[in-house]
């Protein structure tokens, strides 16, 4: 096969399965920030808060870091509920939530990052499962363990929350406090009561892709950062409030970094990963699965 | 009119003399004064690392010093803030420790991009300023009162690779290829630069040369761009986050040339080393040091001792083999030239420093005209016999061989990199 195809189909397989990462990331935050309007931009912290936790609780216990962050989940649910709780009391319920309810945020994001430093220290941690090392060779093609499991777990998660988000009560109250919460309350559902479950559940997703961070590389108390404009750029390129969208937006911005390292090199992959953003939006600019007003 | 009465006059002479016996008797009125050292110091953010093993070599060299009944008669108190990793955080940082805090010495934060911007501060005060692992910081504000605490000298671009390459000549077939690869950042940018000059200066055709953005998260179709290139020497000028990326995609997908490694921030560190184990089996890096016979310098396995006795408490790198031993030094040279000066004075302990040659626990040095290391020292060593990520082997000799420079050698070459070679 020509070195330049071998390079391609590569780069479209590594990309895939990096995107495979960025969904089970962005996930919670298609939820928080594209259902809730909620600018929670400590999402990317509380993920690797868990990623700490993870390796904290699996070396003690030896269990494999994606079961452990999934035991983990219901933990990250209660705190989620209890950050939503004191989000809507200090800023939604006031209307504060444009601009303060932003600092807010950013102040959790900060006590996290410290937090993490005076806990754990500023080292990198790990704690790599037995296929961390195993790299799957299909002719020419590569497919490291590390990174496709990650994708798989990404699949299974995102596909049963879809299922009920659209096949459960609480689920369409979800979708349905989204479009429009006034409505939402005249059936006799509490709006706030709703998006807190739906927060706790966006911040429980954020827990699962801490484990599988933990699988792709070592985590350090400010890896999140690097996460910040992704997991956003993919929730708005995917079409706020859309999980397939997310998913689809997440496997995209996966493939043309990829693609373009391996071509025209690293440095050029955020600047047309980003491009590829404003393409989406100039098209369509509800994104790709979103919905017009 | 005010009137002056005696009682005036009276107290007017007691002040008086009270002033000219401070004068007299300098030593009896500072003697209670300790001799304050301000910092800013990296205790958070992604530099914490390095920044918090800094601070415990400090602390180590301040409680030795202290015990002994300080310097010039005064115990040394350390005065120091979090820079965050932030390097807008660091003027006002420096401008609170000389203007409000009033220290009688300044030392750097660590790492180039938190040296640069204390520097204008620090000049406008005339302050003698010791600096810790800054690269080339100096070469736009020469300053004749800057001292820097790093191996790698001045002319950076002719000195850091050097060893390198004269490594990859040893390879058991003539190289004729290299690839490059270096972060976006000062120090990667030099270290890659150093790397190019010294490539074409032997004759290598660069098969291979990007950089990547700090933000990369999967090296799988870099490294894959560069084993495609088939470069016979590889040389990447990485930090931490970056380094694992780029160690696990050449596990992953094979990558073995002749000779890898470079400039690679990251297996010097305790967490890497245990991380990844064999996977650093004949990597060929920059060090700065290594517990081989030939860099047994008087003091260092004491310090060690002492630091890594501290290190898993403070959660802090626990060999201590990277920048540690140099911080403990830059310490010393601040004592070695109070000692000789006799006084707090910012010119002349300039001038010691400039003058005299010091002698500490990673070797003896002088500082050349710009303040660098006179005489570079970047060694490049090759993990060697490593099948597992304990960490005791690299507390012991023949784990992390010292290839080059040759005064330093303790080894030979392995080739290639990798499983095959090991």
């Amino acid at each position: 096969m020509h070195p330049d195809l071998v390079l391609l189909l590569n780069g479209v397989v590594s990309g895939l399965l990096l995107g495979g990462l960025y969904a089970i990331a962005a996930s919670g935050l298609a939820i928080s920030f594209g259902m809730l309007d909620i600018v929670n931009i400590a999402h990317p912290a509380l993920m690797v808060a868990s990623a700490f936790a993870v390796v904290a609780v699996g070396t003690w216990l030896g269990l494999d870091p994606l079961l452990v962050a999934v035991l983990l989940a219901p933990l990250f649910y209660v705190l989620g509920t209890g950050i939503y709780a004191a989000y809507h009391h200090f800023f939604e319920r006031r209307g504060d939530e444009a601009l303060q309810g932003l600092a807010f945020f950013f102040g959790i994001m900060f006590i996290v990052e410290v937090g993490l430093v005076m806990a754990f220290g500023p080292e990198q941690r790990f704690l790599d499962p037995p296929y961390a090392f195993v790299t799957w060779r299909l002719g020419e093609i590569d497919v490291p363990l590390r990174m496709l499991v990650p994708l798989l777990l990404a699949a299974v998660v995102v596909g049963s929350l879809l299922l009920w988000l659209r096949s459960s009560f609480t689920g369409l109250a979800i979708a349905a406090v989204a479009q429009d919460a006034e409505a939402l309350r005249l059936m006799a559902v509490d709006p706030v009561r709703v998006k807190r479950l739906a927060f706790g559940i966006s911040v429980a997703l954020g827990a699962v892709a801490g484990g599988a961070l933990v699988v792709v590389q070592p985590v350090e108390p400010t890896s999140g950062q690097i996460f910040i404009g992704r997991v956003f750029a993919i929730c708005i390129m995917g079409g706020m409030g859309s999980l397939p969208g997310c998913v689809a937006a997440a496997l995209l911005f996966g493939v043309v970094e990829n693609v373009t390292a391996s071509f025209a090199g690293p440095s050029w992959s955020p600047a047309v990963a980003f491009g590829w953003l404003l393409l989406v939006l100039a098209v369509r600019p509800q994104g790709l699965f979103g919905r017009t007003a | 009119m005010a009137i002056t009465t005696r009682r005036d006059l009276g107290r007017l002479a007691i002040g008086a003399a009270a002033g000219g016996a401070a004068g007299v008797f300098p030593a009896s009125a500072q003697g209670a004064n300790p001799l304050r050292i301000g910092f800013a110091m990296a205790l958070s953010g992604g530099l914490a690392g390095n920044g918090r093993a800094t601070l415990l070599a400090y602390q180590i060299w301040a409680a030795e010093v202290n015990a002994r009944g300080g310097i010039l008669g005064r115990p040394v108190q350390l005065v120091f803030y979090d820079d965050q990793t932030t390097p807008g955080l660091v003027p006002g940082i420096y401008t609170k420790l000389m203007d409000v805090d009033r220290v009688d010495l300044v030392t750097s934060p660590y790492a180039t991009a938190m040296i640069a911007p204390s520097m204008p501060v620090v000049m406008q005060r005339n302050m003698c300023f010791v600096t810790l692992f800054g690269a080339g910081v100096n070469e736009a504000f020469k300053y004749d009162r800057h001292f820097n605490m790093n191996i790698t000298g001045d002319n950076m671009k002719e000195t850091y690779a050097k060893g390198y390459f004269d490594v990859a000549a040893k390879l058991p077939t003539p190289p004729r290829s290299a690839a490059i690869l270096a972060v976006d950042n000062e120090f990667a940018q030099k270290a890659a630069e150093s790397a190019r000059f010294h490539a074409r200066q032997r004759g290598l055709r660069v098969v291979y040369d990007r950089s990547y953005p700090p933000t990369t998260v999967d090296f799988t179709p870099t490294v894959r761009a560069i084993q495609s290139a088939r470069p016979d020497v590889a040389f990447i000028a990485s930090y931490p986050p970056d380094s694992s990326g780029i160690l696990r995609a050449a596990s992953e997908l094979r990558f073995a040339p002749p000779l890898f490694g470079g400039g690679m921030i990251g297996p010097q560190l305790a967490a890497f080393q245990a991380q990844f184990g064999p996977i650093l089996n004949n990597l060929v890096n920059w060090d700065v040091y290594s517990p081989e016979p030939t860099m047994n310098f008087p003091g260092v396995a004491e310090f060690q001792e002492k630091y890594r006795a501290q290190a898993q408490r403070e959660q802090t790198d626990v060999l201590g083999n990277y920048i540690p031993p140099y911080a403990y030094a830059q310490m010393q040279v601040l004592e070695q030239s109070l000692q000789r000066v006799g006084r707090v004075d910012q010119a002349a302990l300039a001038a010691d420093m400039h003058a005299q040659e010091f002698d500490t626990i990673v070797g003896k040095f002088r500082f050349s005209a710009s303040g660098e290391w006179a005489e570079p020292r970047n060694l490049f060593v090759q993990f060697q016999n490593i099948r597992d990520g304990d960490l005791e082997k690299y507390k012991r000799p023949g784990t992390k061989v010292i290839l080059a420079p040759e005064t330093l050698k303790s080894g030979e070459l392995r080739a290639p990199y990798g499983p095959a070679g090991a």
